[in-house]
């Protein structure tokens, strides 16, 4: 099992990489100078091209993206702001305990709500209680979260004033940005921990269980949870790719200043380096999410450990 | 033999239909979607004001008869707005999922049914794309591109190739074995003609069922990407653009923001509607 | 002759079971009845799909809650009417008292728990026992099926097919049932298998004087277990008695049928003899015998109402009206 760790995360290293050649690429891509836009445009052309040397704009394509792999894998360094100099990686690193801290919460929020109201639907199928819960599942997944956001500030903050309508502080201040960016992943999850419930509950080992003359709380835990978890941790996965792609949008709303509200204020400046790092290191943490979303099934199925101990004795093999 | 198969798959076609239309969930959201078609296309004759008639005299009304969702900061009447926002939405979803399921369908049945090297290259960059979130991926591209309509209309749809390839790819794979295909390998089909003509049909109803969510989840994500000033600009009446303008007087006008966001909410909901139904009516196991 | 004096220690009367499936209604089973003496064995042989397993599910009310429903009759076990008891009690009964072996062994075990523990469940739920005496009693069961208690840390996926029946038996037999359900115990399972399985079951049956209901549609899996004899056609019993009076003197057409389409060692035959036709659509019942649509000596009377059950010159029971007919045709041996 340590060497499937220990290969998985030997794996990761192309992956980040890919994703850094895929985003430098891309932000290449981005019409004009950025030189021209940090000076603004009354700069003289000898202090733009000053500057694009400083920068090391004025070097080709692949030795910009080498510098910066290089500075990046070596030294940790995303360089730096156009608009206020500063070290991206400083500036990300400070952000990345709020930004991680509420991606977990919301996490934790969606993975317990949504498999207590799948399992509610799941085994009362068709009753009013199932009914209920997709109900409450399909409208989560249709509401834009950002709009969820603003619809919880008219209410909790500025109707009923109960709760802070944004900024940072106590742990009132993450309750309705939490609620906010899990929605969405309780609505997936229940309607996932349905669905597989349904598919396990008729199951034959299920009739075994209940023939043994278990309580249906039992039956429901020991029996019918473990072996429908498989897809729901899928499911809980992609969550991690909206609760962390999500952050722009949650932390512009209820302004927390995390790696999402960084890289908002990277957009509306045109600061394409700044947007490079906070994507690059949102892709860091939910591919290291994905890593133990794949340890996390080995835990659960212990055919599914088998085949990952099996894996690793054989030699090469590095497939995901 | 083709006789066959087409009478066979339009049975299972009348069939799908049959149970689909018994799916009472899915008929209510088709009717829904087929409404907003209709009052999308025809905006012009249904919408009481200009979407972009300045008003600044009524500005800020609260929902009256005279505007029945009331009016913005200059006094446009978000009604007129929000119908003629469809067509900005409703298309943006409709048409990046058709190219998105059209050039992932190609690649996707490709890969799949030739495997090997090539598909093991595509599968890798894939695994790249695929180990980002989705949004980000949809933000670095629209940032590339810039905003406005077009622009996050490609963003969207280059966004979504990856899920699509590998949903077409997984169902090719799956089939390229089934006996039938050795039928068509005897008789000397070209590689072409046989996964167009044999193994797409029957890989086709997961895309048609994908495809459905998907278009609701690029509405949502076209949304997204307005708000965060990246997708479509005010002035145009696109629904995100329309919150995004919109939400800074939430204090004072909660309307403005209730709206639009409403019709998000109940366009992607129609929409879930229709593609859990078509998923039920395709494979009848996972119902009850 | 003796136990047949004795009170049936398990006594179905008149159970009828249906299925409701997209709005159709179907007969499982139709007016079933039986009693079970402690310690005998009998048999319920019949076609896939007679209603066999639902009569076994529907004595442990497992059967799946919305899609099937109880219309009528009885089950008394050790003196309890096992169809009105509260739920609560049920499970006291269920596995315990009655318990079940399931046909299919590659699924009847929960994949993600260890064997040992599937088996020390049933015990610690019945007995009040502390946590490692319901363990080492679960590793006992394990060697008394023949697997060492070494393994009671792995999960069903490392074991074969035979070894999983084995634990299937071993938690069905963990708190020594007065009765145990086997349904098609050994189907699923290799040739060679087969009878190790069943004379380890016949084994521990008698040990603990269980009371055993097999279910099959092996009449080998019959003769070498059973002691009585149902044959269940179209959820219907046709024809009962004990195995010597079905076995040597069969008088329903469809028992006969049933042998005859098995290969005598003895006899050197060119041809087995299959029985014609299907069986009947359980949506859709025919009047009268069911198995008349397929009985070489159905006569316009089958086709009106009920069969009533008379009584062999042997003294077992069956359900058939034209009993001289069938014997003159001399199927018999």
């Amino acid at each position: 099992m340590a060497k499937y760790i220990v290969k998985r995360l030997l794996w990761m290293i192309p992956i980040v990489l890919g994703i850094v050649l895929l985003i430098f690429t891309i932000m290449h891509l981005v019409p004009g100078d950025p030189a021209r836009m940090i000076l603004g445009v009354t700069a003289t052309p000898e202090e733009i091209e000053a500057l694009r040397h400083k920068l090391g704009l004025d070097q080709s394509f692949f030795v910009q993206l080498a510098n910066y792999i290089s500075g990046l894998f070596f030294h940790f360094d995303m360089g730096n702001s156009y608009v206020t100099g500063v070290s991206i990686t400083q500036d990300v690193l400070s952000r990345l305990p709020r930004t991680f801290g509420l991606g977990m919460i919301s996490m934790l929020v969606s993975f317990v709500l949504g498999i207590l109201l799948g399992i509610l639907a799941g085994t009362h199928q068709n009753r009013w209680q199932d009914r209920m819960c997709m109900i409450i599942a399909l409208v989560g997944v249709s509401m834009p979260a950002f709009w969820l956001a603003l619809m919880l500030v008219l209410l909790f903050a500025v109707k009923l004033q109960w709760l802070p309508a944004g900024g940072m502080g106590s742990l009132k201040y993450y309750i309705l940005p939490a609620l906010a960016s899990s929605f969405g992943g309780i609505a997936g999850i229940a309607r996932q921990t349905r669905s597989s419930v349904l598919e396990v509950i008729r199951a034959d080992y299920v009739t075994t269980a209940r023939s043994k003359g278990l309580k249906e709380k039992e039956v429901v835990l020991k029996h019918i949870l473990p072996n429908a978890l498989i897809p729901i941790i899928t499911v809980a996965g992609a969550s991690f790719a909206g609760v962390f792609g999500g952050s722009i949008i949650i932390e512009t709303v209820f302004s927390i200043n995390g790696i999402g509200l960084y890289m908002m204020s990277g957009i509306t400046s045109r600061d394409y380096p700044v947007v490079q790092g906070c994507v690059v290191i949102l892709g860091i943490i939910f591919s290291l999410c994905m890593l133990l979303v794949d340890i996390a099934y080995a835990f659960v199925d212990p055919r599914i450990k088998a085949q990952y101990e099996g894996e690793s004795k054989k030699k090469g093999g590095a497939k995901a | 033999m083709a006789k066959q198969m087409r009478i066979k798959r339009n049975s299972q076609f009348l069939d799908i239909m049959h149970r689909l239309s018994k799916n009472k969930a899915a008929m209510a959201g088709l009717v829904l979607i087929i409404i907003e078609v209709l009052l999308a296309v025809f905006a012009k004759f249904i919408v009481p004001y200009d979407w972009n008639a300045i008003d600044i005299a009524n500005a800020n009304s609260f929902p009256s008869l005279q505007h029945l969702m009331g009016t913005d900061e200059l006094g446009r009447d978000i009604f007129s707005r929000i119908i003629y926002g469809a067509r900005y939405s409703l298309s943006i979803g409709i048409f990046a999922t058709l190219i998105t399921t059209v050039i992932g369908t190609f690649i996707g049945a490709v890969v799949g049914y030739y495997g090997g090297t090539f598909d093991n290259i595509i599968m890798r960059i894939l695994d790249v794309i695929q180990a980002m979130p989705p949004i980000l991926f949809n933000i670095c591209i629209a940032t590339a591109l810039g905003s406005g309509f077009m622009n996050t209309l490609v963003a969207l749809a280059v966004g979504g190739i990856p899920g699509a390839v590998r949903l077409v790819r997984g169902s090719v794979m799956s089939i390229r074995k089934v006996e039938y295909l050795e039928s068509a390998d005897s008789i000397n089909c070209s590689k072409m003609r046989t996964i167009f003509v044999h193994v797409l049909p029957n890989a086709i109803s997961p895309s048609i069922v994908s495809a459905t969510m998907n278009v609701a989840n690029l509405i949502l994500t076209a949304a997204s990407l307005s708000f965060i000033g990246l997708g479509v600009q005010a002035p145009t009446p696109e629904w995100g653009a329309m919150l995004s303008a919109s939400r800074n007087y939430i204090r004072n006008y909660p309307y403005m923001v209730l709206f639009p966001g409403l019709a998000i909410a109940i366009t992607v909901l129609a929409l879930n509607m229709l593609g859990d139904g078509l998923r039920d009516a395709l494979d009848p196991k996972l119902k009850d | 002759m003796s136990e047949k004096k004795n009170e049936a220690f398990l006594s179905v009367k008149d159970l009828v079971v249906e299925y409701t499936s997209d709005g159709q209604r179907i007969q499982a089973v139709n007016g079933i009845s039986f009693d079970v003496q402690k310690g005998r064995t009998i048999g319920l042989v019949g076609e896939t799909g007679a209603g066999k397993t639902t009569i076994a599910k529907t004595i442990l009310r497992i059967l799946p809650d919305r899609a099937a429903y109880i219309r009528g009759g009885q089950i008394i076990a050790d003196g309890k009417d096992l169809l009105s008891l509260p739920e609560e009690e049920m499970r006291e009964i269920r596995g315990n008292l009655i318990s079940m072996v399931f046909q299919d062994p590659m699924t009847a075990l929960n994949p993600t728990m260890r064997v040992g523990e599937q088996i020390a469940e049933v015990i610690l739920h019945h007995n009040e026992i502390s946590r490692e005496e319901g363990e080492k009693r679960a590793g006992e069961m394990l060697e008394m099926v023949g697997i060492p208690a070494s393994r009671y840390k792995e999960y069903p996926h490392q074991f074969s097919g035979g070894m999983k029946q084995r634990v299937v038996i071993a938690i069905a037999l963990a708190c020594t049932p007065d009765i145990l359900l086997a349904d098609e115990p050994t189907t699923a399972l290799d040739v060679t298998i087969q009878a190790q399985v069943l004379d380890m079951i016949n084994d521990l049956k008698q040990k603990n004087n269980t009371s055993m209901i097999l279910i099959t549609h092996d009449l080998g899996v019959v003769a070498s277990a059973c002691d009585d004899v149902a044959v269940i056609y179209a959820g219907r019993i046709v024809e009962t008695g004990t195995k010597e009076q079905i076995f040597d003197h069969p008088h329903h057409p469809y028992t006969i049928g049933l042998f005859g389409a098995i290969p005598s060692m003895n006899v050197d035959e060119e041809y087995l003899h299959p029985i014609d036709g299907l069986p009947p659509d359980p949506s859709n019942l025919p009047a009268g015998c069911a198995f008349g649509p397929r009985c070489p000596y159905a006569t316009e009377n089958c086709r009106k109402g009920e069969i009533p059950e008379t009584m062999t010159p042997d003294g077992h029971k069956c359900r058939c009206i034209n009993l001289d007919q069938v014997k003159e045709g001399g199927i018999h041996k």
